[in-house]
């Protein structure tokens, strides 16, 4: 155990193996990293730095404008509106479904329950990509298509997070709702005021997944949106791309650094809680 | 659980207001799941079915529906015209899906390197983690550009400098789908390498400390101990793998729109094709039911694995 009496050996192939770790990891980091550095250095770069032989690594001049030419290209302001309306909306009705359902569950004794349940778990075993073309067309006899409904009504019910919530409710002890029902606290009450402040953490989770799914979804607005005031970010990007072969390469970067940009940065303020969550949830999608 | 902590001044409820209570409690409860439950019957349950009666009508959008029965599976599967295109998506799907596995030893590997106290570890975990946070879309243009198919794209002038021939990339048939699976990859890794880690970090060191004990190496340490011990991870990340493959859209409408040559269709790009490109609603929605079959199997089985993983923790 103590230090000084071991031989010098294994102390040096210790510190020569984490040595090592460290090139190893690092290199296979920056491997990873490529394709993000390279989206930032080129929407730093004009038109002609981007067309130039070799590539340069660092900007030569960097076109910090290109961030703002962004946003006057085209409608850009008003698909980042758009996301961001169908984004936070599908993240509050969604989470509200979702204590609603879960409470049931947790907390109280009907009949059907367990059929009910049933339900609900059974709605994980059909794929949004099986339904697509049945719910496109209830779009359209809706006429919600090019209509904000059409982004946002389909996402507002979530097993996975009912399933979530559900067990985290499950882990408040009893006795405390038996105490606030003899204090006369109604039920609604009680998950409002009592419950849901306890269980912020998987709350707060399960919204960010709920907006980090819905702010990188790209099938379905592609699909239920064809005027250009109702595209989302995402299809937005397809904007830059010229057919012509014309592309202007510096503002599609910088164009895609802003769509990737908000996700990344709610990620990193709630990094913990988003990586425990992304382990317990499993698969996500929408 | 039903019958603890109930106060002792309750036991004397007579039996019928007893009964009122509990159908109270029903019809709240309810009330509760109504949101939730009308949003999945007419957004998940009905389109369920509904795709099922579509796919037995010839449905050329403008034009009305006409009930054909089986004809557009038939079709599908030996039109001289047709079913090679099917086929060719049918196996492509499955082409694509060898990302799953490549994925998986990748996301081993790299989680088994990062299951240690050392310093700035946390960092390299983010590292790892930040291309599965950001949006496909967004990451598909950029691989667009760094496969770009002039000298001035990245990959091409990696290769002009090692003195290699330039690669025509996304647009060359045969390398356009080893790139998309590539990407898949570098893409979903981070997810997988997070569940690894939490898989390998429930595992007690003692079971290490012990066989250390009895003169076990580094390789039957991870025979013995860690590769058991991970199995159900191991099957969960592998079906979830799969089923996130077999619906992959995004990359492939963004960089190839299943080209060159339905290079890259696979069947999920087929069915958007022929339901939103050529307005064939029945043929599409044969197409979904297939692959509604295809995600059923999977799904079924990564629950029951789920279920094995809960019960060994």
């Amino acid at each position: 155990m103590n230090d000084s009496s071991r031989p010098v050996w294994p102390r040096l192939q210790k510190l020569l193996l984490n040595g090592l770790w460290y090139v190893v990891v690092t290199l296979l980091a920056l491997a990873v990293m490529v394709p993000f550095i390279w989206m930032l250095v080129t929407s730093l770069k004009g038109q002609n730095e981007v067309f130039a032989y070799p590539p340069t690594w660092i900007p030569q001049q960097p076109q910090w404008q290109n961030y703002l030419e962004v946003w006057k290209q085209a409608p850009f302001g008003r698909y980042f509106l758009n996301s961001t309306i169908v984004a936070l909306a599908v993240t509050f009705g969604q989470l509200t479904s979702c204590v609603l359902a879960a409470f049931a569950f947790a907390r109280m004794n009907f009949k059907g329950k367990n059929f009910m349940f049933l339900i609900f778990l059974s709605t994980t075993m059909i794929s949004s990509q099986v339904t697509l073309v049945p719910t496109y067309l209830i779009m359209r006899s809706f006429n919600w298509i090019d209509h904000y409904q059409a982004l946002i009504v389909p996402f507002l019910a979530n097993a996975f997070g009912v399933f979530m919530i559900r067990q985290s409710f499950r882990a408040i002890p009893r006795e405390l709702e038996e105490a606030a029902k003899l204090d006369g606290c109604g039920r609604f009450r009680f998950l409002v005021q009592i419950l849901l402040p306890l269980c912020k953490p998987i709350l707060a989770s399960q919204a960010l997944f709920a907006f980090m799914g819905n702010w990188n979804s790209y099938l379905w607005p592609l699909i239920v949106t064809n005027r250009d005031s109702m595209r989302t970010l995402q299809i937005g990007l397809r904007y830059f791309v010229s057919s012509e072969g014309g592309t202007q390469w510096g503002l599609y970067m910088a164009a895609a650094v802003v769509v990737s940009l908000p996700v990344i940065l709610v990620y990193f303020l709630v990094q913990k809680t988003f990586v425990e969550s992304m382990v317990s949830t499993g698969l996500k999608d929408i | 659980m039903r019958k603890n902590g109930k106060p002792g001044g309750n036991s004397g409820v007579p039996r019928n207001r007893w009964w009122r209570r509990w159908g109270e409690e029903t019809t709240s409860a309810y009330l509760f799941l109504l949101p939730s439950l009308v949003i999945f019957i007419v957004f998940t349950f009905f389109p369920a079915i509904y795709s099922v009666i579509v796919s037995l009508f010839r449905w050329n959008m403008p034009m009305k529906p006409a009930f054909v029965g089986f004809e557009n599976y038939i079709y599908l599967f030996t039109d001289a015209i047709e079913a090679p295109i099917f086929w060719r998506s049918f196996l492509n799907t499955f082409y694509f899906a060898i990302g799953v596995p490549i994925n998986l030893f990748a996301s081993l590997m790299i989680a088994l390197l990062l299951n240690r106290r050392l310093r700035g570890v946390g960092f390299f975990r983010t590292t790892f983690f930040l291309p599965a946070i950001t949006s496909m879309a967004a990451v598909s243009v950029v691989w667009l550009w760094l496969f770009h198919p002039s000298q001035y794209g990245l990959f091409n002038s990696l290769l002009i400098d090692l003195g290699l021939p330039i690669q025509r990339w996304l647009r060359d048939p045969v390398l356009a789908m080893p790139c998309l699976i590539a990407i898949g990859v570098w893409y979903g890794m981070g997810y997988n390498i997070i569940i690894f880690l939490a898989g390998l970090q429930s595992i007690p060191q003692t079971y290490y400390e012990a066989a250390r004990i009895d003169g076990a190496g580094q390789v039957s340490l991870f025979r013995h101990i860690t590769w058991p011990l991970l199995g159900p991870t191991l099957f969960y990340v592998l079906s979830v793998g799969m089923i996130n493959s077999l619906k992959a859209f995004t990359e492939i409408d963004v960089m190839t729109q299943g080209g060159p040559l339905n290079a890259t269709t696979t069947l999920a790009y087929y069915l958007y094709q022929n339901a939103f490109q050529f307005f064939q609603m029945g043929k599409a929605s044969a197409v979904a039911v297939l692959l509604f079959i295809m995600l059923f199997l999977l799904t079924w089985i990564q629950f029951r694995f789920i279920d094995r993983k809960v019960y060994y923790e």
